[in-house]
């Protein structure tokens, strides 16, 4: 009779769980349906809640305005990761591991670098990148973006190294290897779940960038999806659908990488807040 | 009990690596130190390149007469706080300040509590819950911009679900603009916003929820505590430290939100939805005024910085209080 009443109370968590989180995601379903409407439908009062007609016709119909889109974004994003990773995994080290007089000092402004709005940093750097000749450019929006990682990546790998028994290391050094052959052969296989977890993270930021995709390209030379999405949306104000497929093509990393590293991107998401 | 673990092992490190320098001869030591400050040069540069110097920039450009024509010429005159005192004394900047507390208190807060009471909800473990606490994080990973804009569409006048919905129970007028109309475009803002938001503050209240001891409530059961009883005097306090840094970490993010606003409604109509963020954007790159919005986006930052360091007093004196 107990275990009866329990097993109906699981099953109502289940049930209630599930509607929270059809709520929760409907917009991203709304998004996801509209996305294969024809423009007819899209329309009509009420716009259907499951499309009639499923079409490709939206996606057909963007595909080549916004594949450069998507391909300079991909490279940014890219580009942005590997700087951040390149930067933050050896310095991540030596915060962990290293007895050195600074280490409490770069945490600290590595704290308060994250606390600076992207809006204080746009306006200089879109002076300073203007001096440089970096506006307009691949490169440009490369090292910006990846400032929305950097800080954050070291935090999180040095969470990961601090886990590490320096003992394992300083055993490399018995063998004859420097510091750096050390943190190569044997320190760094032991975090790279660490270094994916930073790496996705970068990406996923670069990705989602808007204010340097915005103040940096002043021509349209070089535009990421979501500065895109926002001229598409400021140009075709009516077809809704086709906006619904630029969106979609925009969020598919962020659903590939929550599929392929749901353990890291938790992990991370709460080392980042609890640790830093 | 992981980052126990983790500190231990740290303790331990930093007593062995203490050990090794005084047996090595001081030239070896220096060499030592230099190779080992080769690891961090890169972060320093990049931080001092990357922050140090555009916050310098900025700083020094809110001082100055930066305009269009000094960004041409790349001749500022000095100009002492007049761009702050400038920014003051537009009748903008008390209508942004006013919004920009409005939306921050306003997400923040709702936010908060659905993100607890989904923490609690799913920290009963009930069959398929790990598979909807990974697909509830799936908002926080699109790009703000992604959201925006489908949250554009349901908001839509001409077609939009929200509007289809409501119009036809009769509690709005047919075709009701909500991102036009003042007052409901800056709640429809905050309506998306604190959905933007209660992903992430679930998912920290989560696992701040995991590292409490089931002991605790065990023990408290046995005493015959209620329900309410453990969640008062158990999970509020042990929980405490997690709700200072998710409450800290939301303010910080909130008051530097752009991206949606800019989205949504460009801060209209009519500066309706102009938060400190959203016009220092416009000062600088709307009106090339790039002192005032220079000095604006700094007066965002400081506040940050202000409300950080009371979190600092605050979350040692809770620590201490601990202990």
């Amino acid at each position: 009779m107990l275990l009866n009443r329990k097993a109906i109370r699981t099953r109502g968590a289940t049930i209630l769980g599930i509607v929270i989180t059809f709520l929760m995601l409907f917009p991203v379903y709304w998004m996801l349906a509209n996305s294969f409407e024809t423009t007819q439908e899209m329309f009509s009062n009420p716009v259907p809640l499951v499309p009639t007609q499923v079409t490709f016709e939206p996606y057909l119909t963007v595909w080549q305005a916004q594949l450069p889109h998507l391909i300079t974004t991909l490279t940014v994003s890219i580009g942005a990761a590997c700087v951040a990773i390149v930067i933050a995994t050896p310095a991540a080290y030596a915060l962990a591991h290293f007895r050195l007089r600074v280490t409490i000092l770069l945490v600290f402004v590595l704290l308060l670098a994250q606390m600076i709005p992207t809006v204080t940093l746009a306006t200089p750097m879109f002076l300073i990148f203007n001096q440089f000749g970096l506006l307009n450019s691949t490169l440009g929006l490369i090292l910006a973006d990846s400032t929305y990682a950097v800080p954050f990546a070291v935090l999180i790998l040095r969470a990961f190294f601090l886990s590490i028994p320096y003992e394992l290391v300083q055993a490399a050094f018995v063998d004859g290897t420097g510091e750096w052959g050390a943190f190569f052969r044997i320190v760094l296989p032991l975090v790279v779940p660490g270094v994916i977890t930073a790496g996705v993270f970068a990406f996923l930021f670069a990705w989602g960038d808007f204010i340097y995709g915005l103040t940096l390209s002043t021509n349209n030379t070089i535009q990421p999806i979501s500065l895109s999405i926002y001229t598409y949306i400021g140009q075709f104000s009516d077809y809704w659908n086709n906006a619904m497929a630029v969106a979609v093509l925009a969020s598919i990393p962020a659903a590939i990488l929550l599929v392929l590293f749901q353990r890291y991107i938790t992990a991370g998401l709460t080392a980042g807040a609890l640790k830093g | 009990m992981s980052t126990k673990t983790t500190t231990m092992v740290h303790d331990v490190s930093e007593k062995s690596g203490r050990a090794i320098p005084t047996r090595t001869p001081r030239s070896r030591r220096v060499r030592m130190t230099l190779v080992r400050l080769t690891f961090i040069l890169p972060l320093v540069l990049y931080l001092l390149i990357f922050y140090g110097y555009p916050l310098f920039y900025s700083i020094q450009i809110s001082l100055e007469k930066y305009d269009l024509q000094a960004e041409i010429t790349g001749v500022a005159a000095f100009a002492g706080l007049s761009n702050y005192i400038a920014d003051f004394q537009d009748p903008t900047f008390k209508i942004a300040a006013l919004h920009t507390l409005l939306f921050t208190v306003l997400s923040i807060v709702p936010q908060f509590l659905i993100g607890l009471a989904l923490a609690l909800f799913f920290s009963r473990r009930f069959p398929l819950s790990r598979l909807l606490r990974a697909l509830f994080i799936l908002p926080w990973l699109l790009p703000l911009i992604v959201s925006g804009t489908i949250w554009k569409w349901l908001f839509n006048e001409s077609n939009g679900l929200i509007d289809q919905v409501l119009s036809s129970m009769h509690l709005v007028p047919a075709h009701f603009s909500w991102l036009t109309t003042p007052g409901w475009a800056f709640a429809s803002l905050i309506f998306v916003n604190i959905w933007l938001g209660i992903p992430f503050n679930m998912v920290i209240l989560y696992s701040g929820l995991q590292t409490i001891p089931q002991e605790f409530y065990e023990a408290a059961a046995i005493d015959g505590s209620s329900r309410w009883q453990a969640f008062r005097y158990i999970t509020i306090p042990m929980l405490e430290p997690v709700i200072g840094i998710v409450l800290m970490l939301g303010f910080i993010y909130t008051i530097k939100v752009f991206d949606i606003i800019y989205v949504l409604t460009q801060g209209g109509p009519a500066n309706d939805t102009q938060t400190f963020a959203t016009w220092s954007y416009t000062l600088s790159f709307g009106q090339q005024l790039f002192g005032q919005g220079a000095a604006q986006a700094n007066m965002i930052l400081l506040i940050s910085l202000v409300v950080a360091l009371f979190y600092l007093r605050w979350s040692r004196r809770s620590a201490e209080s601990l202990i």
